[in-house]
């Protein structure tokens, strides 16, 4: 049995939402007005619903650390968003887009989420057509799809390789005009640093002004967290510099249950590592998969220039192990079919810690059919060449470009080089279905939540997720809770819960500028972020966890010794931001590898080496560990484990075979 | 690879600021623009002293955070870049590199390199979207539009918001920004409806801002990370007359 109540409404699969959403208790217009919501992050999941809750008449506070909401780490997004609408007449529906997302995250997540999530897909695609997401279209003026991992439907829209960026916009666009109004007021250059909870329920933040480094206090009739995923506790990843966890970590110490954070997503087709002045990874879009060809030698230690290694003696391994998908299977599949290949020496360039990614065949068969439309009977292979690149172009031209600014390389005419890198967090706040923490109040969105991905979150389906729980599941759900909250008067910031919180924020920064020690935040930052990818990465066993643990621990008391942050608090000062995030990472890292331990099992993202098949792929065990661990904080780095059952009664749970 | 810089160093927005230079030795020439500058900034820790202030993010040329004003650049030398896809294999070994913020009235300076550009915020609040609420839309495919309108519109969406363009204006004149916004909308049917008033209260919010005229020298193309091109401008204007004729 679970101790947690996931809240998932009764009734069939494909009627709970509808009937829920029908039924849910409502804030009428004038109510909404004195209802204040606070909404922390602007990226997808935050400007969308702090958007759709201002247009509803809510009374919107959003917080965003960088300078403009519009520059959120969504905004990176590159390849696409899925969405069941069966445009290319393939086969898609909800239920395959539901069925497809389940088996990805490897019978790891809710049914009911995700079929929810699969269900409001379509109006995600219409909403931002109608803000004017240029998304790519095809020659008749329809939308245009293309493929992505874990799936044999083209489902995936996209604008060339910036769909994030557009769709960031978009959302961005319609929160400006909700500032414009005056219904959302906008806190640029502030990073919240706890939540104030009065009476058990979340009643405002605390946040500090990044400019002055004052301390500020907000009251909100419910406290939204859309802050993102925390990938960069491995320091490398291709998250933007300033994601980071703090907003979850201060919910969660405040009595928020985090949800299976061992589950991390490292992405296959990543700029290897290159220096170790390294600052973040680059990202090469998994949509790259649906036309470069993943390969390394035959050979060991080859060392030929790719393009003079024969066709009969390359090793294209995906292809090979998995015919059905090929190239296309789900990333934790690819990332560690990449990691074989160089472990067992086949890997390629200087540090051979890297496959190929191989554009060629596609240039030829774009090539090809441009040229026939073209007209042009028997084209020279210059031509088609030509007519092939140009495709491509269009398709990933910024990628393109990018790869070749940051290696010197040209892809259009040497495959690129790509290693697994972190990327992504399946794990996160625990939400129920109406996306509130266990903390009544506090909501977490987007990334910075746990539900819809399981084990491993398929490509194109965290954009959708952002959306869905921002414009379509909060408005409904958040009601949930406020209509019983319209007589609760605006809670002045004078109460002693405010004062008290922001003295506690203000003691820890005291103590952290009171240190004076001798390394940067990022010395430790980094030294956190190898432990955490050799123990707890691609793949961990239970003596090397067990070690990461020991590790972290001392590492966290160096840490409280000797950083350095000059400067002062009372100003502009990035040093004691960056304190304050490695601060929760040292913690959130033990909790990490705390759960990747009592997990024996592999599944998704998490492979321990103890637990896998004769062809090394995932062992699931679900009789002993089909559930969300939902860890509650005890204070002083000790956690309790509390387990959510997993039911599945629409699908049939089975071994997740890509072959 | 050894190089000097000479970086603008300012406490806050209203203390004085001054150049300050720092020799560099055996910088490796893959490293990033803003790796060398994160290596000071280690140095400058390990001295004791404040590290450099400067806005970065995403670091791959999109989230549009990242804004230095190098060697009489928005971004530096190579066109088509942000100030995070600068490589130092594109300086000359022992050179020195002059780095400022950006200088416009409308972007004051927060500290050493930081500036404010909530001014472009406000811009967009004034008229810069679609106004939808959520939910109802039309199905997408109900919308037809073709390749080349899709193109055109993503050709100006593609402005990432920096400022370089402002930055590298004689003028400060924000109008390679705001025009990527209108012809962003002007070239989809769902911009027209309301095209009037967006460009009428863009361009007046551009001005109250205190953005300065364009007298069309085309810097802000030739340095726009984006390579935006200043016939957003040209489209802008004939958008204003059509709203002000009208
Ligand atoms: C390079 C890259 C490419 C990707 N491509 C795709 C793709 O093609 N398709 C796809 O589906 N997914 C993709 N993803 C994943 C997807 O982009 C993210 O999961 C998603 O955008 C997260 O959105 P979010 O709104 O939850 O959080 P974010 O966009 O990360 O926003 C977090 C917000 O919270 C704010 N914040 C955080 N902490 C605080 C605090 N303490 N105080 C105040 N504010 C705070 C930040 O300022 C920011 O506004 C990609 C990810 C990366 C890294
Ligand atoms: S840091 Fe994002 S564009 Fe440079």
């Amino acid at each position: 049995m679970s101790d947690i109540d996931s809240k998932i409404p009764e009734g069939s699969l494909d009627n709970k939402w509808t009937k829920y959403r029908s039924t849910v208790p409502l804030v009428n217009p004038s109510n909404k007005r004195s209802l204040e919501i606070i909404v922390v992050g602007s990226g997808l999941a935050g400007a969308s619903a702090a958007s759709a809750l201002a247009e509803q008449g809510y009374k919107v506070k959003v917080f965003c650390f960088q300078d403009s909401p519009r520059r959120a780490h969504s905004i990176a997004a590159q390849g696409g968003i899925n969405a069941a609408k069966n445009y290319q007449n393939d086969g898609d529906s909800v239920y395959r887009l539901f069925y497809d997302t389940i088996k990805g995250g490897d019978y790891r997540s809710r049914e009911g989420n995700v079929y929810r999530l699969a269900e409001v897909s379509g109006n995600i695609i219409d909403q931002c057509v109608a803000q004017g997401v240029p998304f790519a279209r095809e020659y008749g003026g329809l939308l245009s799809n293309r493929s992505f991992g874990g799936t044999q439907v083209q489902r995936t829209f996209y604008v060339a390789g910036q769909t994030g960026q557009q769709l960031l916009l978009g959302a961005y666009n319609s929160l400006e005009r909700q500032i414009g109004i005056g219904s959302v007021q906008m806190f640029s250059r502030h990073e919240m640093l706890d939540i104030v909870k009065i009476d058990g329920k979340a009643r405002g933040i605390i946040a500090r002004d990044l400019i002055s480094g004052k301390l500020e206090r907000h009251f909100g009739h419910a406290v939204l967290l859309c802050t993102g995923g925390y990938g960069n506790a491995f320091y490398l990843s291709t998250n933007a510099m300033g994601s980071n966890v703090t907003a979850a970590w201060k919910a969660h110490k405040q009595g928020a249950y985090f949800a299976n954070p061992c589950y991390t997503q490292i992405h296959p087709t990543c700029i290897p590592v290159s220096s170790t002045h390294q600052s973040k990874l680059t990202l090469m879009s998994e949509s790259l998969r649906n036309d470069g060809r993943i390969w390394v030698s035959k050979k060991k230690d080859d060392t030929r220039n790719p393009n003079d290694i024969p066709e009969d003696e390359r090793d294209y391994y995906l292809e090979r192990r998995y015919p059905a998908f090929g190239n296309l299977v789900p990333r934790d599949v690819a990332s560690r079919a990449a990691k074989e290949r160089c472990d067992a020496g086949h890997g390629v360039g200087a540090s051979k810690m890297a496959v190929y990614l191989d554009f060629a065949s596609s240039i030829k068969r774009y090539g090809t059919i441009e040229a026939h439309k073209k007209n042009i009977h028997n084209p020279s292979e210059e031509e088609i060449n030509k007519l092939g690149k140009e495709v491509l172009k269009e398709k990933y031209g910024n990628l393109f470009d990018m790869y070749k600014q940051i290696t010197d390389e040209n892809p259009y005419e040497v495959p690129m080089r790509i290693y697994p890198a972190v990327h992504y967090t399946m794990g996160g706040l625990w939400v129920d279905y109406n996306l509130m923490t266990n903390v009544p109040g506090l909501y977490a969105l987007g990334e910075a939540n746990f539900s819809d991905h399981g084990a491993n979150r398929l490509g194109a389906s965290a954009l959708m997720q952002g959306l869905a729980d921002g414009y379509f599941v909060i408005p409904y759900t958040i009601g949930v809770y406020l209509s019983n909250e319209i007589r609760t008067k605006a809670i002045s910031t004078d109460d002693e819960a405010f004062v008290e919180a922001e003295k506690k924020v203000q003691d820890q920064i005291n103590k952290l500028m009171s240190i004076k020690g001798t390394k940067s935040a990022d010395h430790f930052h980094k030294a956190l972020g190898m432990i955490l990818w050799n123990k707890c990465g691609m793949s961990r066993n239970e003596k090397g966890l067990k070690e990461a643990i020991e590790e972290i621990r001392s590492l966290r008391e160096k840490f409280w010794s000797d950083v350095r942050i000059p400067g002062d608090a009372n100003e502009l000062n990035i040093e004691l931001e960056k304190a304050g995030r490695v601060a929760d990472f040292l913690e959130l890292g033990e909790l990490m590898c705390i759960d990747a331990l009592q997990r024996n099992e592999s599944c998704g993202g998490h492979f321990r080496e103890e637990y896998q098949t004769e062809e090394g792929e995932a062992k699931r065990d679900d009789e002993n560990f089909a559930y969300v661990s939902a860890w509650e904080n005890k204070g002083n780095n000790s956690w309790d484990l509390h387990k959510e059952n997993l039911e599945f009664k629409e699908i049939n749970i089975s071994k997740r075979s890509y072959k | 690879m050894n190089f000097t810089l000479k970086v603008w160093r300012q406490k806050n927005k209203n203390a004085d600021g001054k150049f300050v230079s720092y020799p560099l030795k055996d910088i490796s020439p893959d490293m990033s623009f803003l790796e060398m500058f994160d290596f000071l900034n280690e140095e400058l820790i390990s001295k004791g002293e404040e590290p450099i202030a400067f806005d970065s993010d995403c670091r791959e040329g999109i989230c549009g955070a990242c804004s230095m004003w190098i060697n009489g650049r928005a971004h530096g030398p190579v066109p088509g870049v942000t100030t995070c896809q600068l490589h130092v294999r594109s300086f000359k070994d022992g050179e020195t590199i002059v780095v400022e913020p950006w200088r416009a009235n409308s972007f004051p300076v927060i500290k050493d390199l930081i500036v404010d550009r909530s001014s472009f915020d406000n811009v967009i609040a004034a008229g810069g979207f679609v106004s939808i609420n959520t939910g109802g839309a039309q199905d997408g495919n109900d919308i037809l539009i073709s390749k080349d309108d899709a193109a055109e519109a993503f050709s100006a969406s593609i402005c990432i918001g920096c400022g370089a363009c402002v930055a590298a204006c004689k003028n400060s004149s924000a109008m390679l920004f705001v025009s990527s916004k209108i012809s962003h909308f002007a070239s989809l049917p769902q911009g027209k409806v309301e095209a009037r008033n967006r460009v009428q209260n863009m361009v007046a919010k551009m001005d109250e801002e205190g953005f300065g005229d364009c007298s069309n020298t085309y810097a802000c193309e030739a340095q726009c990370p984006k390579e935006i091109s200043v016939e957003k401008i040209a489209k802008m204007n004939r958008e204003y007359l059509t709203a002000k004729l009208l």
